[in-house]
């Protein structure tokens, strides 16, 4: 059994639900036991040398999946909802090497996935699972990108990370964005940048009260602001 | 051949003899290589000219015929209005023109089409050039290439890429004659190899060096401080200076520094005599400003750094000042090269030690000026990271076979003993990636043509390549504008990272002013004006020197003196004391004191092995220390000591100094380590695997783009021998971490080591405890300062 806290994650409530944030990236919703992940970006080293770009060590498709497999050995969710951008473009869906295909398809095997279309994959992939442009569960809202105006509301796309001092160490982390209307998840894709959290439009998304939840060696919460 | 008739004249009616060096460079015009080494103002350039001046005037064909490769853009730019005299007051028929970064697409278009007789280019000009299709076009005809400052290119990548791209042209144009032209170095044979094609003779010219330069040790009111970088405590004295000279140069080790003692000088400068500021992350702009004023006399002095080593003719410098220790007695030369570009006269220069041991380091340098005994570090092999870059942009200009590329390389100096294998790996990269995985197959970068020829597999890939020349990689930096954004004057730029610790109202300084930090809006640091108040400090990307082998073993050598009556009083004391309560270090011995003070232990190791390979000394011993349960906390290093502190004592400090276990703790270290992670980033834009964050690239966010970092740290997981890494290893032991010098100290000493037991501080430690930069022992302590930090901010915010 898992410790219900550990430093692992960080418990936080959203429309009257406790959802939990992992030091992975990975949101897990306990009394739904659903996990929900965004912006795998699987593919993304194979797209940009298919167009000509660099030649990107071969592994981000291996290292993604293997950190998923690690969450889900984990918590063993009834549900897995991959928030958009899952892959990195809709030939990546296609051309996934079989190896990688082999793998998603055992780890979708005995349980309900959720493809959350993003915009970079429009297309449902061919894969099995559910395609969906979102998804209401209960009180809360899950789709790629954030609307201004959603209660309960669970969103990926902006890959959220926080840089600045602490501690005397300078610190950048991946992150999740939360306050009482909506969380953000960070990007959970080997091969994903970030964007700022003061960046203006994370900052006109957030409430005054939004907290950061770093994601890394530890799930470590702090003020978004602060 | 001799000075033709119309040249004869041009330089009677202005009453200038020929120098002995350009006659002999005309009379060997036919050499296929040539090195000449002459000091600034030696007239070097004129010399480096004058064989294709003539040689083009009696025979103007048209094309291409003489190549002039600089570092700098704006040498180029200098060079051209200088070549422009002469040509038109002899109304010679030669077209001279530049070409560098800074020149029109429409104007490049126009060069490659119909090329001027002289062109004055920069290596990644030439690099980008050379990846055209119609590069044989282009060059058809080329009959002599000038390389100037030679011994500056010569000593960082830029020179690997000039000499691939000279064997390219040598392939090109089999009769093209090498010209080198070089300040005073320590091995002109070593620089003539790098200059000619492998195996091949060069001849060296060396001008009459002039008179031996005035120089001395500033004299200053106040003793310099016991530790730190500034030299404050001269401002009286250099100011006094700057009243009695025409024009004076105030060289600087850091950026920081020099903006610090801008700073001060201004506010000490009651005749509001006219001083300037110059370096490297300050704006175009600004640097145009203060180079014009400069030319036209109109400044009494200017602070520098490193960006003012080379080039342009400032005319009338009659004074130089180095701030700091010089580091390096070859640079410290050239330097003062810079006051007083007559030939003849002797350049005048004064040293200002910082802290009290550069006034030992100065002095050092001060015998070796005189002695003529310059410094420098062998040149390793040329890097594979620029090869992989070569190979990509040899695809780009056309297919090619592998075994002619290889001999190619071959004959460019640096890679004269390039093995096959090594090339075969770098080739095998730029191909299809090199990884264990054979993921590539359909998306080969360069696939074979049935004829066994190599080409890019998709023709688009040929303009990435060109964008990604140049082995220059700048820091990540920011720019810094003036309030409001759109309208406000630039400033010049900060590091990124340094931009990321700044919160609104933070004040620091830049081009001598002090701003106020206001916001961060689309990748520019917005500020405003905060006249008077205290400012934080940039950290700029300036490097930071080690001192030299050579100065540290004089350093080394005047400890073996019985007293020092050339050294200020205060110093020869401090000396005299460290004596007689512990030891001063020797050559062939490894001084190690410890000592306990204000509760902890302390370690202090006299390796003088230079500023890098201290700091890499300390975090080697304190890995070693931690796993001996020795609990070290922090150290901190110099140029000449690395001071280590921790809770428990070290009774036996010569079991930490073995140097296989050290090397041991050296490759598990290295793997995880900051500096590779850097040295990475590096290597792998060079050679072409992660692409440059152009210009107005980075704007539109940053999701698209990650860290190179995340790309190391997989590359190490999966493919631990890929072929980036081996160049990353063998790159970072060149570069900042140093271990050679480390491993060169150990073997001096062979275990002589002399361990001083003491029961306080010793004199020469003392001023360590003043060093900045300590560096903290990573692990455990690490997350519990976040995690401390993160609580306090929730609490903080009512949050927890």
């Amino acid at each position: 059994m898992r410790l219900k806290q550990s430093m692992n994650e960080h418990p936080f409530p959203l429309a009257g639900t406790v959802l939990t944030a992992r030091a992975s990236g990975a949101l897990w919703w306990e009394a739904e036991r659903l996990l929900a992940v965004s912006d795998l970006h699987l593919g993304k080293a194979d797209r940009l040398a298919r167009r000509a770009g660099a030649l990107l060590p071969p592994y981000d498709t291996h290292e993604t999946l293997t950190r998923l497999a690690a969450e889900i050995e984990a918590l063993a969710p009834r549900t897995v909802i991959c928030l958009g951008d899952s892959f990195d473009d809709d030939d990546a869906a296609r051309d996934l090497p079989e190896p990688a295909t082999d793998r998603l398809t055992a780890l979708m095997a005995g349980r309900r996935w959720i493809w959350i279309s993003g915009n970079h994959d429009p297309a449902p992939p061919d894969l099995g699972g559910t395609a969906l442009a979102e998804l209401a569960l209960g009180p809360l809202r899950f789709r790629h990108i954030a609307e201004r105006e959603a209660e309960g509301e669970v969103s990926g796309h902006y890959h959220p990370k926080m840089r600045r001092r602490l501690g005397g160490q300078s610190v950048a982390r991946p992150c999740f964005l939360v306050d009482c209307r909506r969380a953000i998840l960070p990007a959970f894709g080997a091969y994903t940048g970030g964007l700022a959290t003061h960046a203006p439009v994370l900052d006109a998304l957030m409430g005054a009260d939004a907290l950061a939840i770093l994601t890394g060696p530890k799930a470590l919460a702090l003020p978004m602001r602060a | 051949m001799a000075l033709p008739p119309p040249f004869a004249d041009w330089f009677a009616a202005r009453g200038w003899t020929v120098h002995p060096h350009q006659t002999a460079m005309l009379t060997r015009a036919d050499a296929p290589s040539l090195l000449l080494i002459a000091p600034t103002g030696g007239g070097k350039t004129l010399a480096g000219f004058l064989p294709s001046l003539v040689e083009i005037s009696e025979n103007s064909a048209h094309g291409l015929h003489t190549l002039y490769i600089s570092p700098l853009k704006a040498l180029t730019a200098d060079i051209r209005r200088n070549l422009g005299r002469p040509i038109e007051e002899m109304g010679l028929p030669i077209r001279v023109e530049d070409r560098t970064g800074d020149t029109s697409q429409a104007r490049r278009r126009r060069q490659r089409a119909d090329p001027p007789h002289i062109l004055l280019t920069t290596p990644e000009s030439l690099a980008l050039l050379l990846s055209y299709e119609d590069a044989p076009r282009i060059f058809a005809g080329l009959r002599r290439v000038i390389v100037d400052e030679l011994h500056a290119l010569a000593e960082s990548k830029r020179g690997d890429l000039l000499t691939l791209g000279l064997a390219r042209l040598q392939s090109l144009c089999p009769g093209l004659r090498r010209v080198g032209l070089s300040a005073t170095v320590e091995d002109p044979p070593a620089l003539a190899s790098f200059l000619a094609p492998t195996g091949a003779p060069c001849e060296i010219l060396t001008a009459d060096p002039g008179p031996p330069p005035d120089i001395a040790m500033l004299d200053t009111s106040a003793p310099p401080p016991w530790a730190g970088g500034g030299g404050r405590h001269a401002i009286p004295a250099v100011l006094d200076q700057i009243a009695r000279h025409r024009t004076t140069l105030i060289f600087h080790n850091t950026r920081a520094q020099a903006e610090l003692f801008f700073r001060d000088l201004w506010l000490a400068n009651e005749d509001a005599l006219p001083i300037a500021i110059h370096h490297g992350s300050l704006s175009r702009e600004a640097r145009e400003k203060v180079e014009t004023a400069m030319t036209e006399g109109r400044l009494r002095a200017v602070v520098c750094t490193g960006s003012l080593d080379l080039g342009i003719d400032w005319g009338d410098v009659d004074l130089v000042i180095q701030v700091g220790a010089p580091k390096n007695v070859k640079r410290l030369v050239q330097r003062i090269g810079r006051a007083n570009h007559r030939y003849n006269a002797p350049s005048k220069a004064l040293l200002v030690p910082a802290n009290r041991f550069e006034v030992v380091e100065c002095m050092a340098a001060l015998d070796a000026v005189r002695a003529g005994d310059l410094d420098g570090e062998p040149r390793g092999p040329g890097a594979r990271d620029v090869l992989c870059q070569h190979i990509l942009a040899t695809a780009a200009a056309g297919p090619f076979d592998a075994e002619a590329l290889f001999a190619e390389v071959r004959s460019a100096g640096p890679y004269a003993d390039l093995t096959r294998p090594r090339f075969d790996a770098c080739l095998d990269f730029a191909a299809t990636g090199g990884y264990a995985l054979r993921a590539y197959d359909r998306w080969q970068r360069l696939k074979q043509a049935p004829d066994g020829h190599w080409g890019l597999r998709d023709p688009r890939a040929a303009q990435r390549i060109r964008m990604n020349l140049g082995t220059i990689v700048e820091e990540e930096t920011l720019k810094v504008r003036l309030r409001p954004a759109r309208g406000g004057a630039p400033l010049g730029e900060v590091e990124e990272a340094f931009a990321a610790t700044l919160t609104p109202g933070d004040t620091f300084l830049i081009g001598g002013q002090v701003v106020r930090y206001e916001a961060l809006r689309e990748m520019v640091v917005e500020v405003s004006r905060s006249p008077g108040r205290d400012p934080k400090i940039a950290v700029f990307a300036g490097t930071k020197f080690a001192t030299s082998t050579r100065l540290a073993k004089r350093i080394l050598a005047m400890f073996r003196a019985e007293d020092w009556p050339g050294l200020p009083a205060h110093t020869a004391d401090w000396l005299a004391l460290q004596r007689r309560v512990s030891a001063l270090p020797e050559r062939d011995r490894l001084l190690i004191e410890t000592f306990p003070y204000e509760g902890r232990q302390h370690l202090c190791v006299y390796g003088f092995a230079g500023r890098n390979a201290q700091q890499t000394l300390g975090l080697l011993l304190t890995r070693r220390m931690e796993a001996a349960g020795l609990a070290p906390i922090s150290f901190v290093a110099s140029d000449y000591a690395t001071l280590i502190w921790g809770l428990e004592p070290v009774d036996a400090p010569s079991d930490l100094m073995d140097s296989n276990e050290l090397y041991t703790a050296f490759a598990g270290w290295l793997a995880g380590n900051a500096v590779m992670k850097r040295t990475f980033r590096t290597s792998a834009v060079i050679a072409g695997l992660i692409e440059r964050n152009l210009p107005g690239q980075r704007k539109t966010g940053r999701q698209a783009t990650f860290s190179s970092d995340i790309l190391y740290d997989t590359l190490m997981r999966y493919d631990p021998d890929h072929v980036l890494l081996e160049i990353t290893r063998e790159e970072a032991m060149k570069g900042l971490v140093d271990f050679g010098r480390i491993e060169a100290m150990l073997a001096r000493v062979r275990g002589r080591i002399d361990h001083r037991r003491l029961d306080r501080v010793s004199p020469l430690a003392a001023p360590l405890f003043l060093e900045a930069g300590r560096v903290p022992v990573k692990g455990a302590a690490e997350q519990r300062l976040i995690d401390e930090a993160a609580a306090r901010l929730m609490t903080a915010a009512g949050l927890s």
